[in-house]
């Protein structure tokens, strides 16, 4: 009997939970707008909230919601939300994620809907990195560029000189400097290359090679010229003829070379900007660091970037709100504590400004001085470039720089087997 | 047939290993959980956290909201095994006791069902939910678990349930007994081993799923403890990897502790001198 009793509430108890509750603001005049957001950082989450609460108070007939996105599905979630007719109004993702969505007519086209503050705010480099064909499907406000993070203390006793970003190294003198700076199982470089093809494509505009060629009749090819190997050579000499740089590293992912950084296995690591803040808080005591530029080669130091971006959803009845909660998200000040959110550099030239961000504290200066110099990420808007990367480009670039191909083949591999990929999509 | 004493000595080393492959990454999602974000970073690190922390725990607490999705997940996933077992129990009964074209098909269906992944489905079912009003709704992901588990569920238990003698439900129907009489009063008793275990399954089937459950619910307070987990995790697969093994250690806790609860009602052998032979 007891049992039967204990049954009871177990059901009760699941049909109250399993029930929806929640009230209807559309009831009461009021508009309600999802922003689903991908910020992840302790910091970074309060400020978005906080954006969101202080736009709440102030805005009483239109309520932003705050829905918590994930940038590990962030894809697959995004298209069944938009197939299924229920996406956030307000969408957090990359501008490199966005074509799929941009071409399938999910999101929508913000070049009317945008205050002219905000398009003058932002510059036409970052414009282009979220504009698809002719129209424009996110605004671009957080971006970062891939910086060496080095052993200060290492460098010093070695009396190389520092770069900074009015005088960078350039690629041969800094595989000269890392080939300087090893021996005894040490190495000047650890490349974590677990993704080796947006680090190759993205450091190899400073050489100005852009790989990815628009010919007379629209179609895109790849050529992969001189400027297109100097960072692969590079990175391939560094490994596999100087070993200056650790070939263990080539397969790990940015926090895996943490460790061997802090244990003085490696005197640089290539890293996006925003790694700071894990260097900050897992450095041992008196370990010092330092923020260098990436080197610079012909077009100096001209960098790719696929910044995050903020988009409004096709299918939102409320575009218009939706526009005028991004531009007051994306005001300068309120920019600028996204950027520190998630340490990384606003796009806006109103927050560029902002003394927080020319601090010397965690290099913060450094990583602003380059901000002129980052344009949009080679490829990102080439149909197909998604299979050409996994299929082709990444186990090729792979092979390279584990010394199993020589660069002849690589370069028949990345044109021969990556052209017939990206024709298939451009039939 | 007698083992002798290398063979034995043999088939302790592979079990240990086994074990030790087994519980390798759960105990060192255990240190992982414990140490700071320094120890994390250290390039020689140890099993025993040189300096123990409860701050993971804190910041994973502070940042999310563990306790709300842990009960949306208890909710989901307690719902699914019970209507899961309820369905699956008489159908698993008849699959096994006839043998008519039906059954045959149902146990064809039950193959082949295993055979889809869920990216095949995840549009489909999102539309039919949709139309439904099941969407962001955690009535539709039990739903969504109880028909993703029933195959398996069903396949579990026509196993046992032809493991039940037939001449115990013969002598019930010669007593007078009716055919629902008989599996609620014979049949289920004995099965309850296999229906505990079967339960057991769809409930972590349903507490560990992760993509219907991102693509289905919307609204944060409806989130699962496993969508909850990936907030951890930023752009390019950086994770804040401290709290994130804190809030993943004790998602699995629940798991360990049913586990641990029911076990000697698995194994225990019920049917032992049920009959005759």
């Amino acid at each position: 009997m007891r049992s039967r009793w204990i049954l009871v509430l177990v059901v009760g108890l699941l049909l109250a939970g399993c029930t929806s509750g929640g009230g209807s603001d559309s009831a009461k005049g009021r508009i309600t707008l999802r922003f689903q957001s991908l910020a992840w950082q302790e910091e970074s989450v309060t400020a978005n909230k906080e954006l969101v609460k202080e736009w709440n108070a102030t805005h009483p007939d239109v309520k932003v919601e705050y829905v918590q996105g994930s940038w590990d599905s962030v894809h697959d979630q995004l298209l069944t939300s938009f197939e299924g007719g229920e996406a956030p109004d307000i969408i957090h993702d990359a501008s490199d994620d966005l074509a799929d969505f941009a071409y399938g007519g999910y999101l929508a086209d913000l070049r009317d809907l945008l205050p002219d503050r905000l398009k003058s705010d932002i510059p036409q480099r970052s414009w282009e990195t979220a504009t698809f064909g002719d129209g424009i499907y996110g605004v671009p406000f957080l971006q970062e560029p891939r910086v060496l993070i080095a052993n200060a203390t290492w460098l010093k006793r070695a009396g190389v000189r520092i770069p900074t970003p009015e005088h960078p190294w350039t690629w041969p003198e800094f595989r000269t400097v890392t080939r300087q700076l090893s021996g005894d199982g040490k190495y000047g470089v650890a490349w974590p290359l677990k993704e080796p093809v947006s680090a190759t494509l993205n450091l190899s505009l400073s050489a100005g090679g852009e790989l990815f060629h628009q010919g007379a009749d629209g179609k895109v090819t790849v050529r992969f010229d001189e400027a297109d190997q100097v960072v692969p050579r590079t990175i391939h000499d560094q490994a596999d003829v100087d070993h200056s740089a650790s070939p263990t590293t080539l397969g790990s992912g940015g926090s895996d070379t943490l460790p061997g950084f802090f244990g003085g296995k490696y005197a640089m690591v290539p890293l996006g900007f925003s790694y700071r803040q894990q260097i900050v808080q897992q450095a041992p005591k008196g370990f010092d660091w330092q923020v260098l530029p990436a080197p610079a080669g012909a077009d100096g130091l001209t960098q790719g970037v696929s910044p995050q971006t903020l988009s409004i959803a096709q299918d939102s009845p409320h575009k218009k709100e939706a526009a005028a909660f991004i531009d007051f998200l994306l005001q300068p000040k309120n920019m600028v504590r996204l950027a520190l959110g998630d340490w990384m550099l606003p796009t806006g030239t109103g927050a560029l400004k902002d003394p927080a961000l020319h601090t010397t504290k965690d290099d913060w200066s450094t990583g602003t001085a380059l901000a002129t110099d980052l344009t949009s990420a080679p490829a990102q808007s080439v149909r197909g470039y998604p299979e050409w990367k996994d299929k082709v480009a990444t186990p090729a670039f792979q092979e390279y720089y584990s010394g199993a191909i020589t660069l002849a083949e690589l370069r028949k591999r990345l044109e021969r087997d990556g052209n017939s990929v990206l024709a298939r999509y451009q039939r | 047939m007698r083992t002798s004493t290398g063979a034995r000595a043999g088939q302790y080393v592979a079990l240990l290993a086994y074990l030790v492959f087994l519980a390798f990454p759960f105990l060192w999602l255990i240190s992982t959980a414990f140490k700071s974000p320094r120890e994390l970073g250290s390039l020689h690190p140890t099993w025993i956290p040189r300096h123990p922390t409860l701050a993971n725990f804190r910041q994973a607490f502070d940042e999310q909201p563990l306790l709300h999705a842990a009960l949306n997940s208890l909710l989901v996933a307690l719902g699914a095994a019970l209507i899961a077992v309820v369905i699956a129990t008489p159908m698993a009964w008849v699959m096994a006791r006839r043998r008519t074209l039906l059954a045959r098909a149902a146990t064809g269906w039950v193959v082949v069902s295993q055979a889809f992944p869920f990216v095949l489905v995840i549009i489909p079912l999102f539309l039919v939910l949709k139309h439904l009003r099941l969407i962001d709704s955690p009535a539709g992901l039990v739903l969504v678990y109880v028909v993703w588990s029933l195959p398996f569920a069903l396949w579990m238990l026509v196993g046992y349930v032809r493991a039940v003698p037939a001449e115990l439900e013969e002598a019930a129907a010669v007593d007078g007994a009716g055919k629902l009489r008989t599996l609620v009063s014979v049949t289920a008793p004995l099965l309850a081993p296999g229906i505990v275990a079967t339960a057991l399954f769809a409930f972590v089937t349903a507490w560990n799923e992760f993509f219907f459950a991102l693509v289905l619910l919307k609204t944060p307070q409806h989130q699962t403890l496993p969508v909850v987990l990936t907030h951890f995790i930023g752009a390019e697969g950086v994770a804040d990897l401290g709290p994130l093994a804190a809030a993943a250690f004790l998602a699995t806790l629940p798991s360990l502790l049913v586990f641990a609860l029911i076990q000697r009602r698995i194994t225990g052998g019920m049917l032992t001198g049920a009959v005759k032979s």
